[in-house]
């Protein structure tokens, strides 16, 4: 088995992505998530990869398209105003059906915000921030663990559905050190084969084209349409959360990433008090993981939904309960994180 | 009885018909590029990059691998392919609302790092595809949809020479500003985009052509005229010429 090796969180995902077979960044700066940008520049050239530091970040979204389209497993991060300039390019990379990881270490926003961790991204991550009706599959890790393995997931996932995933962090997971196990490197020839599509060069065959675009509209309708049975099918198969706690619960709080873990906390606190609290932590935002949040809605009382943002899962809580029980809601913004005392003192309040 | 084929298209040609409007220079320049590329046998290893404009279709004029940038990125694009392909060989095909406006930023720091990618730059002084809308390109005096009494220097500012502008980086190893009005000129032209493909090929770097085109449609004149138009006002201008020649000459 594998040790555990102390890491920073930025370089965690960065150090998953290269063993997931990433051979491709390209990225630019901006704080809490620099030193995976600065990870990638020293490990990319170890490993014979390209590490390229783009002008923008729509450059680099578009060096991501143009990478991603021979083929090869690519990888980009940032921070919330440089994903708000990405949108443009994810539209399209959806739209061209590309396998694109991204990584959004959240900050405080909006506008430029500030530098301290926040959730306050999960609409524009969850619900489009591009043009058009397109989907990312999203992940919300809530440690540098899991983070790990999600990255790895996130690569094979993008590359089974020809889809762009994106890990939503936050300042905290980027900055916090943990110990953590790494995957063994996976070797390149085992990678999934896209020489079916990708553009490689037309030799002995029929060139690819590759375009998110048809200027029939009957024709764009059913490349939509065929997006959307893509869709369906991770419906069907990648919706991920866990639970903690919620056999005989009263009360579900739900809370992803960070604010999941803090949750794990107040859970337990909750329940010294005689509070009957567990927890359901959703891991794929999209899609999110609706079905087993509503089975909970037979059972508990209340469900109370904590985010480090004024409320956007929320809506998504609401949907699954779909008014059978009360959904209250605390939060805190502007990069300001919940302490578990004040959430729990909400709680208290609520019942 | 048979029949020996003395002239056809180039294989670099897919055969579609293309979607430029009559006297438009799009076509002649596709087919100078798709010449270049048979010529230099390299149709099976490039990658093409399309941009957004009336050009956008030109991925499926090729037979070559393609696709389409958004508006103005295409360099960027191109860059990301060619970091994963180096051996393959990559260009753009970018109108000057595509280069010069949205895309100025993609554009120069493609050129500045020296980019081992090519491109065909397109300058029509307008915006084709939208319908004649003022572009960096626009002359001075010039009228548009959206400069409908005349481009003003002092509004608008003045048009953008962008051969000039890259020719001041190092990462540049081919440029020239050329036009295709007349005979002579496109013979000329077509020898230039072949040393923008060899900057590439050779690995000394970016290399463009920038090519003063007539759109007649959005001019609003017919094609003769428009050519007539162009050496009359472009090419004062846009001076033509070799602006940056580190590939040497031809064995
Ligand atoms: C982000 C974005 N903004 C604007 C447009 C609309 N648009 C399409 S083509 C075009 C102008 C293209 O002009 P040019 O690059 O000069 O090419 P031409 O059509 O003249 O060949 C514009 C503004 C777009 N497609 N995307
Ligand atoms: S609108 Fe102008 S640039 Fe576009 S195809 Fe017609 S003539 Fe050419």
């Amino acid at each position: 088995m594998a040790e555990k090796v102390m890491v920073k969180g930025t370089e965690a995902i960065g150090e998953a992505a290269i063993r997931a077979g990433c051979r491709l960044y390209f990225g630019y700066p901006i704080t809490p998530q620099s030193e995976l940008t600065e990870y990638m520049s020293r490990r990319m050239p170890q490993v014979d990869g390209v590490f390229l530091q783009a002008e923008s970040e729509v450059a680099a979204v578009n060096m991501l398209y143009g990478a991603a389209s021979t083929g090869h497993r690519v990888m980009t991060s940032t921070s919330s105003p440089g994903y708000s300039l990405m949108q443009e390019g994810v539209s399209y990379i959806a739209g061209a059906e590309l396998p694109v990881v991204f990584v959004n270490v959240v900050r405080g926003g909006p506008g430029l915000g500030d530098i301290q961790p926040a959730q306050s991204d999960y609409f524009q991550a969850t619900k489009g921030g591009g043009h058009g009706d397109y989907r990312l599959v999203v992940y919300g890790p809530e440690s540098l663990q899991e983070a790990v393995e999600l990255t790895a997931k996130a690569f094979d996932v993008a590359d089974k559905y020809r889809n762009p995933a994106l890990i939503l962090a936050d300042g905290m997971l980027g900055q916090m050190m943990e110990p953590v196990e790494f995957p063994e490197f996976r070797d390149l020839n085992t990678l999934p084969d896209h020489s079916s599509w990708a553009m490689q060069g037309a030799k002995g065959r029929e060139p690819h084209k590759i375009t998110s675009f048809d200027i029939n509209e009957y024709v764009l309708e059913q490349m939509n349409l065929r997006y959307q049975e893509k869709y369906k099918k991770i419906i069907e198969n990648e919706q991920m959360w866990e639970e903690y706690k919620t056999e005989d619960a009263d009360v579900i709080i739900v809370a992803y990433g960070t604010m999941g873990r803090i949750a794990k906390t107040i859970v337990n606190m909750a329940r010294e008090k005689g509070v009957k609290a567990g927890l359901f932590r959703p891991i794929t935002l999209w899609p999110y993981p609706y079905d087993a949040l509503a089975k909970l809605a037979d059972q508990a009382k209340l469900f109370f939904t904590v985010e480090m943002s004024m409320g956007q899962m929320v809506e998504d809580v609401k949907l699954a309960v779909n008014g059978k029980k009360p959904v209250e809601f605390y939060g805190r913004t502007g990069g300001v994180v919940p302490t578990p005392n004040e959430v729990l003192a909400k709680l208290m309040e609520l019942i | 009885m048979s029949y020996k084929i003395k002239f056809k298209g180039p294989e670099a040609l897919s055969g579609k018909e293309f979607t430029y409007c009559p006297g438009c220079h799009h076509g002649i320049v596709h087919r100078l590029v798709a010449e270049v590329i048979d010529e230099l046998g390299i149709r099976e290893k490039t990658l093409m990059v399309a941009p957004v404009g009336c050009s956008v279709f030109a991925y499926e004029f090729f037979d070559v691998d393609g696709t389409v940038a958004p508006h103005g990125r295409a360099p960027a694009v191109a860059t990301g392919m060619k970091r994963a392909m180096p051996e393959n060989v990559v260009f753009t095909y970018q109108g000057d609302g595509d280069l010069a406006a949205i895309g100025t930023a993609e554009i120069l720091h493609a050129a500045n790092r020296g980019e081992k990618i090519t491109t065909i730059f397109i300058n029509n002084a307008i915006y084709g595809m939208t319908g004649g809308q003022m572009a960096p390109t626009t002359l001075l005096g010039m009228k548009t949809t959206t400069s409908p009494y005349g481009r003003s220097a002092e509004n608008e500012g003045y048009p953008i020479h962008m051969a000039e502008l890259l020719s001041n980086l190092p990462g540049v190893a081919y440029l020239a500003r050329t036009k295709v009005n007349k005979p002579q000129d496109v013979i000329k032209t077509k020898k230039m985009i072949k040393k923008a493909f060899l900057a590439q090929i050779e690995g000394k770097g970016f290399g463009m052509v920038e090519v003063l085109s007539t759109c007649p449609t959005n001019w609003g004149i017919p094609p003769v005229e428009a050519n007539k138009w162009l050496e009359e006002n472009m090419v004062p201008e846009y001076p033509l010429g070799v602006y940056v020649d580190k590939v040497g000459d031809e064995k």
